[in-house]
């Protein structure tokens, strides 16, 4: 009978297990917590009903029972919080070698580009047991990518780019929802999160593709002359990509940030706002000439032409996420690090 | 002046009181007495509250199949958006500072009047003239963009009238920061000799608290949108990425406001039942400190976890877990208020007259609704259930569940006092009854379904089928609720014409309020009193020779 | 035990019977009672007043932090001796204000009239020397909107750079809101003080009750300390000499 009336949605993620878990305790401590108040007023009411000649006795109150009342809640809430918290990191934290998806939501669409080139809309199709992160940002409003069946939602931003990741437990057809409220059709932004096994997986994948999302980057980068100043030959007008991605980069103003994705979309839309200490202020702005999927596609291929391990060990993801500690760089400079971020991540 | 030939129930001439002491519009519409305000108020809210019921009417309808087939995408859109604006702006907000707050808090103090009443009547004109503006926005079209507002779909992508309903708001929300102001002064400087803070009743503390967030919060709300009209009207850019803006920066500046409204929208309720409560238990309020200072201690902490509503929306963990942690904090107060509440009853005298049946049913609701708000501020929960029918079911519990049922509660309660009259009894608790039903069918298969995963503002759910079946519980529910609500619209103004005439103290009730004429004088006092006794005496009012049984009927 | 607000009944100043008072209203027990309320209930008006321009501050001060160098150079191009001039005229205009009110309390008539005349005259050169500004503004193409330009301005301290137009256009934006709105509880300040020069010149202040003179004076005093912020927040970011 559960099967037809469910509580809850499957489970098909790693983390969606973790999620139900603390949902099923909470159920259970504030079903107690319920109960044992309700049995308290149902019994006081009853047991207390007036009876004439009988009269209410006046209790002032009782500091022992307000402190023991404050306490155990208190207490109980503190565990439900770091319990909560601990999900949250986990769910915030993607894999560092997760492989990507560029997720563009626009009014009323979801557009979905595999790394690999596979490009999809509303649907996403993923291999079960794999670690996907997907790297979104939004045309026009914010939207909200939600997978119910993995338990997992972000808002899509204007302007950034935002994470999410998942691995998907079970191969199956998942609800996929837009969850931010954006215009007519906001219900029409529904879709389909495709689980399939390696093998079935490997298969649509190469049922037709244009080739990887950063072999068009690279065209691109070659057809809008951004070659002509970021030379990796010789020292040219514009800093030097090669290797740059997830590495720390002083600015003009002193300030060092880490070029992750968000840095580079900023530097292509808007050159001026974070320009790399020692070179000249003349990068034209591509705001208008380039689509969200061309720029998707630009920092695929700046990511590609970066070594698989950088030097320094962690690769900064999107600025959303913790902060990864550089070497010799402590939690708190981590932090300040991650709070000079680009555009993306200030009001937090 | 006196009743006609044809009253059925003989009645002896009327005392001057402040209802009879003037006839004609005008002196309603330019009167000074808070009483005569509070029922202005009254009439303008309720009819809003119908308003903004419609709205949920055909929303719930439009949830019966799955198929948007009702109404169009944009009209259903334009149908949460109003409801939300018109029952947070022009209902919830209002409805209890407004009607039960301008009427008694003077009378609690033992004052004549509040301390600006010009500024009083000042309130309810902007009432209105925010409450036209949004009916002009609402006939000419609508809004919508969610009662949210959020950019930059609100500021660049629609195409609805957001500046008007934006004013509307404005002006509205001068109205809460005026009632703010004039309580807080009036509860300073106009107690009457002997009222020291702690012999207050707790429904005082209870506005007080509620009007510390009227003035500090809705100051925000207000400059948010202008900002907002700004942006429409002069394309600044001050929120559109675009032009260089954050879209960020909207949400925090609106949930600053926004959350701590929802605090408005409980305390004054919460200072209800604490008045029923303790006259239906006939004794004194259990820990009378404790819920004083837990009021105080909401307004507080209420302005501090605002982000709650942002933990998806692209802020930083370390945020994150700021916002979480402090919103459980926030969570303390309120259940300290519960197990106060609860711990009243023991040994008590308790009566279920009607204003007690909708005390138990708050505290029923209420605390689901709280306890639901544990889940929320669980940020490993909170990802998958925000945005979805979770959160509708779990501030409709508190809103409405609690606030209303509080405003409905004190409304019965101090029925005879306002109008002179009784209400009927039998059908009082019959309502009662079918509210809780009502609601509860309404509104708790939505937790589920939003476990399950809807998503809020759809109208459109044929992708997902399996959704039906709650829904349609849900809405069968709305119906029952509706009922309910129209039950005492019925009888309250039946009562007023036919209902038997009350005592001063039909409920041998404690406080100031009670020692007045029903209804009251245009002064309240004969002479000013002088408070020599604690808060809550009903050891006193109880004494022997009274054998402590309330109600003469 | 008493608290402040019981009705003790005074004799002050020849002051015998409280309720004879005409300007004592009705529902306060005491004129000393209605003069705390008035007191305290401008006090929190202002608090609400704080709150509001506060929102506006916050927003200032996060795009602020993210494009300083924009800023500065923003803030260059508006004309800091105007803005100081008006400083030194709202302050005079304080000035003027704590005149009216001690004028009040000691009964000199002509000299609450003529400070009450007075500080409107510097509230009028205010919003006059604002209308340049605004004007400088609009003529220079530094309203935001379809016909904003800010091209080649370079950033203070950092010789070759020049600043974003977008983001320069966002510090107009919140330059026009913020002194816009300022500029309008100035404006709606000099109503109120129109209002108070009237009923000085009927006479109707006197040292027993002057309590709009008093609640009129703390809002104007509070529009001032609004601009003394929005000063050197607007006008000085990064000034080099």
């Amino acid at each position: 009978m559960l099967n037809n009336f469910p509580l809850w949605p499957q489970q098909a993620s790693t983390l969606a297990g973790h999620v139900d878990a603390l949902y099923i305790f909470l159920l259970i401590v504030t079903g107690m917590m319920a109960l044992l108040v309700f049995v308290c007023i149902i019994f006081f009411a009853a047991r207390y009903r007036h009876r004439p000649g009988v009269r209410a006795e006046q209790i002032e109150g009782s500091n022992a029972l307000e402190i023991t009342w404050s306490a155990i809640p208190f207490l109980i809430f503190m565990v439900i919080f770091v319990w909560g918290a601990l999900v949250y990191f986990k769910e915030r934290t993607p894999p560092t070698d997760a492989s990507e998806v560029y997720v563009v939501a626009k009014q009323w669409m979801w557009k979905v580009e595999h790394a690999e080139g596979q490009r999809e809309i509303n649907e996403l199709h993923v291999p079960v047991g794999r670690d996907v992160k997907l790297i979104m940002t939004s045309q026009d409003v914010i939207h909200s990518f939600y997978i119910p069946a993995f338990r997992i939602k972000q808002d899509v931003l204007p302007g950034r780019y935002t994470v999410e990741w998942f691995r998907a437990t079970k191969p199956g057809v998942y609800h996929l929802f837009c969850a931010e409220y954006c215009g007519t059709q906001h219900s029409g932004m529904v879709g389909s999160i495709v689980v399939q096994e390696q093998a079935q997986y490997e298969a649509w994948m190469n049922g037709g593709s244009t080739g990887p999302l950063s072999a068009s980057g690279e065209k691109i980068f070659a057809e809008l002359g951004c070659a002509t100043c970021h030379r990796t030959d010789t020292p040219g007008r514009g800093p030097n990509l090669q290797g740059v991605f997830g590495q720390p980069v002083q600015l003009e103003d002193g300030r060092t940030v880490t070029a992750d994705e968000n840095y580079l979309r900023e530097c292509i839309l808007d050159p001026g706002a974070k320009r790399v200490k020692g070179f000249q202020p003349i990068m034209p702005t591509f705001q208008g000439l380039v689509s969200e999927e061309q720029v998707n596609a630009l920092v695929a291929y700046i990511k590609s032409i970066s070594a698989n391990k950088p030097p320094g060990g962690a690769k900064a993801t999107a600025s959303v996420v913790a902060p990864r500690h550089e070497p010799g760089e402590t939690r708190a400079q981590a932090g300040e690090r991650v709070h000079a971020q680009p555009n993306g991540s200030q009001v937090q | 002046m006196s009743m006609s030939m044809t009253t059925p129930i003989l009645q002896p001439v009327e005392r001057e009181n402040y209802l009879n002491k003037e006839y004609g519009v005008w002196s309603w519409l330019l009167t000074t007495d808070h009483k005569r305000i509070a029922l202005l108020y009254l009439i303008s809210i309720t009819f809003f509250f119908f308003i903004g019921g419609f709205f949920a009417l055909l929303i719930r309808l439009e949830l019966l199949t799955p198929v948007g087939d009702l109404v169009q995408a944009d009209t259903y859109n334009k149908l949460f958006t109003m409801h939300g604006m018109v029952m947070v702006f022009f209902f919830l907000i209002p409805s209890i500072p407004a009607v039960l707050g301008n009427f008694l808090v003077p009378m609690m103090i033992g004052a004549k009047d509040l301390a600006f009443p010009r500024i009083n009547l000042l309130s309810w004109y902007l009432y209105i003239i925010g409450g036209v503006m949004m009916l002009h926005c609402m006939l000419t079209g609508g809004v919508d963009t969610g009662w949210t507002f959020y950019a930059p779909f609100s500021t660049s992508f629609t195409n609805t009238n957001i500046i008007e309903a934006g004013l509307a708001i404005f002006v509205a929300g001068f109205s809460s920061i005026l009632t703010g102001l004039n309580f807080v002064v009036t509860i300073h400087r106009m107690r009457a000799p002997g009222m020291t803070w702690s012999r207050l009743p707790l429904f005082i503390w209870a506005h007080y608290a509620t009007s510390i967030i009227q003035l500090l919060g809705t100051p925000v709300i207000a400059v948010t949108i202008v900002l907002v009209a700004a942006e429409r009207a002069l394309h600044l850019g001050i929120f559109d990425p675009k032009l260089g803006g954050d879209p960020l920066l909207f949400q925090h500046l609106f949930w600053f406001y926004s959350h701590p409204a929802v605090y408005i929208m409980i305390l004054p309720s919460m200072g209800v039942i604490t008045e029923i409560i303790a006259c239906f238990s006939r004794k004194r309020i259990f820990g009378y400190h404790f819920v004083a200072f837990s009021s105080i201690a909401i307004a507080v902490f209420g302005f501090l976890v605002w982000a709650h509503h942002m933990f998806v929306a692209g802020i930083s963990v370390y945020s994150a877990l700021v916002f979480s942690f402090l919103s459980y904090a926030v969570a303390l107060p309120s259940a300290i208020k519960v197990f106060n509440w609860t711990a009243t009853l023991y040994k008590g005298s308790i009566h279920y007259d009607a204003p007690m049946l909708y005390a138990f049913g708050f505290l029923g609701l209420f605390t689901i609704g709280g306890l639901t708000g544990l889940f929320l501020a669980a940020l490993g929960i909170d990802v998958h259930v925000t945005d979805t029918y979770f959160v509708v079911a779990h501030f409709h519990y508190i809103m409405v569940g609690g606030a209303v049922m509080g405003y409905l509660g004190g409304m019965h309660f101090w029925w005879p006092k306002i109008s002179g009259r009784l209400y009927p009894e039998g059908w009082a608790r019959l309502a009662a009854l079918i509210v809780f039903i009502g609601f509860n069918l309404t509104f708790f298969p939505q937790f589920v379904l939003g476990y399950m995963g809807m998503p809020r503002r759809y109208y459109d759910y044929s992708h997902m089928p399996e959704f039906q079946v709650l829904n349609v519980l849900s809405t069968a529910g709305a119906t029952v609720l509706g009922v309910g609500y129209l039950l005492p619209m019925v009888y309250f103004l039946w009562s007023m014409r036919y209902g038997k005439p009350a005592s001063d103290n039909p409920w041998n009730a404690a406080g100031l309020e009670w020692k007045t004429a029903s209804p009251p004088t245009t002064f309240n006092f004969d002479a000013e009193p002088v408070v020599t006794w604690e808060a809550y005496n009903y050891e006193e009012l109880d004494a022997p020779h009274k054998e402590g049984v309330p109600v003469a009927r | 035990m008493h608290d402040s607000s019981t009705t003790v009944v005074h004799e002050r100043n020849g002051e015998a019977h409280a309720a004879h008072n005409p300007a004592l209203l009705h529902h306060f027990a005491e004129p000393q009672q209605q003069r705390d309320a008035a007191s305290l209930g401008m006090w929190v008006f202002l608090a609400t007043e704080v709150m509001f321009f506060g929102g506006l501050f916050c927003a200032y001060l996060v795009y602020r932090q993210w494009y300083f160098g924009d800023f500065a150079a923003a803030s260059k191009s508006i004309n800091m001796g105007l803005g100081a001039t008006n400083t030194a005229v709202l302050i005079c205009s304080s000035l003027t204000v704590v005149l009216a009110v001690w004028a009040a309390q000691t009964a000199r008539r002509s000299l609450l009239v003529g400070s009450l005349a007075l500080t409107m005259l510097l509230g009028l050169m205010f919003l006059g020397i604002k209308g340049i500004e605004y004007r400088d503004k609009f003529v220079e193409h530094h309203v935001p909107g379809a016909s904003f330009s800010f091209e080649n301005e370079p950033i203070p301290g950092h010789p070759g750079q020049y600043a974003n137009a977008r983001h320069a256009q966002m510090f107009f934006s919140l330059y026009f809101v913020m002194t816009g709105l300022h500029a309008l509880h100035m404006i709606i300040g000099l109503g109120i003080f129109l209002w108070l020069l009237i009923m000085a010149w009927k006479g109707r202040f006197t040292p027993e009750w002057h309590t709009p003179v008093e609640i009129g004076g703390l809002y104007w005093h509070f529009v001032d300390i609004v601009w003394i912020y929005l000063f050197p927040l607007l006008y000085l970011i990064d000034r080099h000499p």
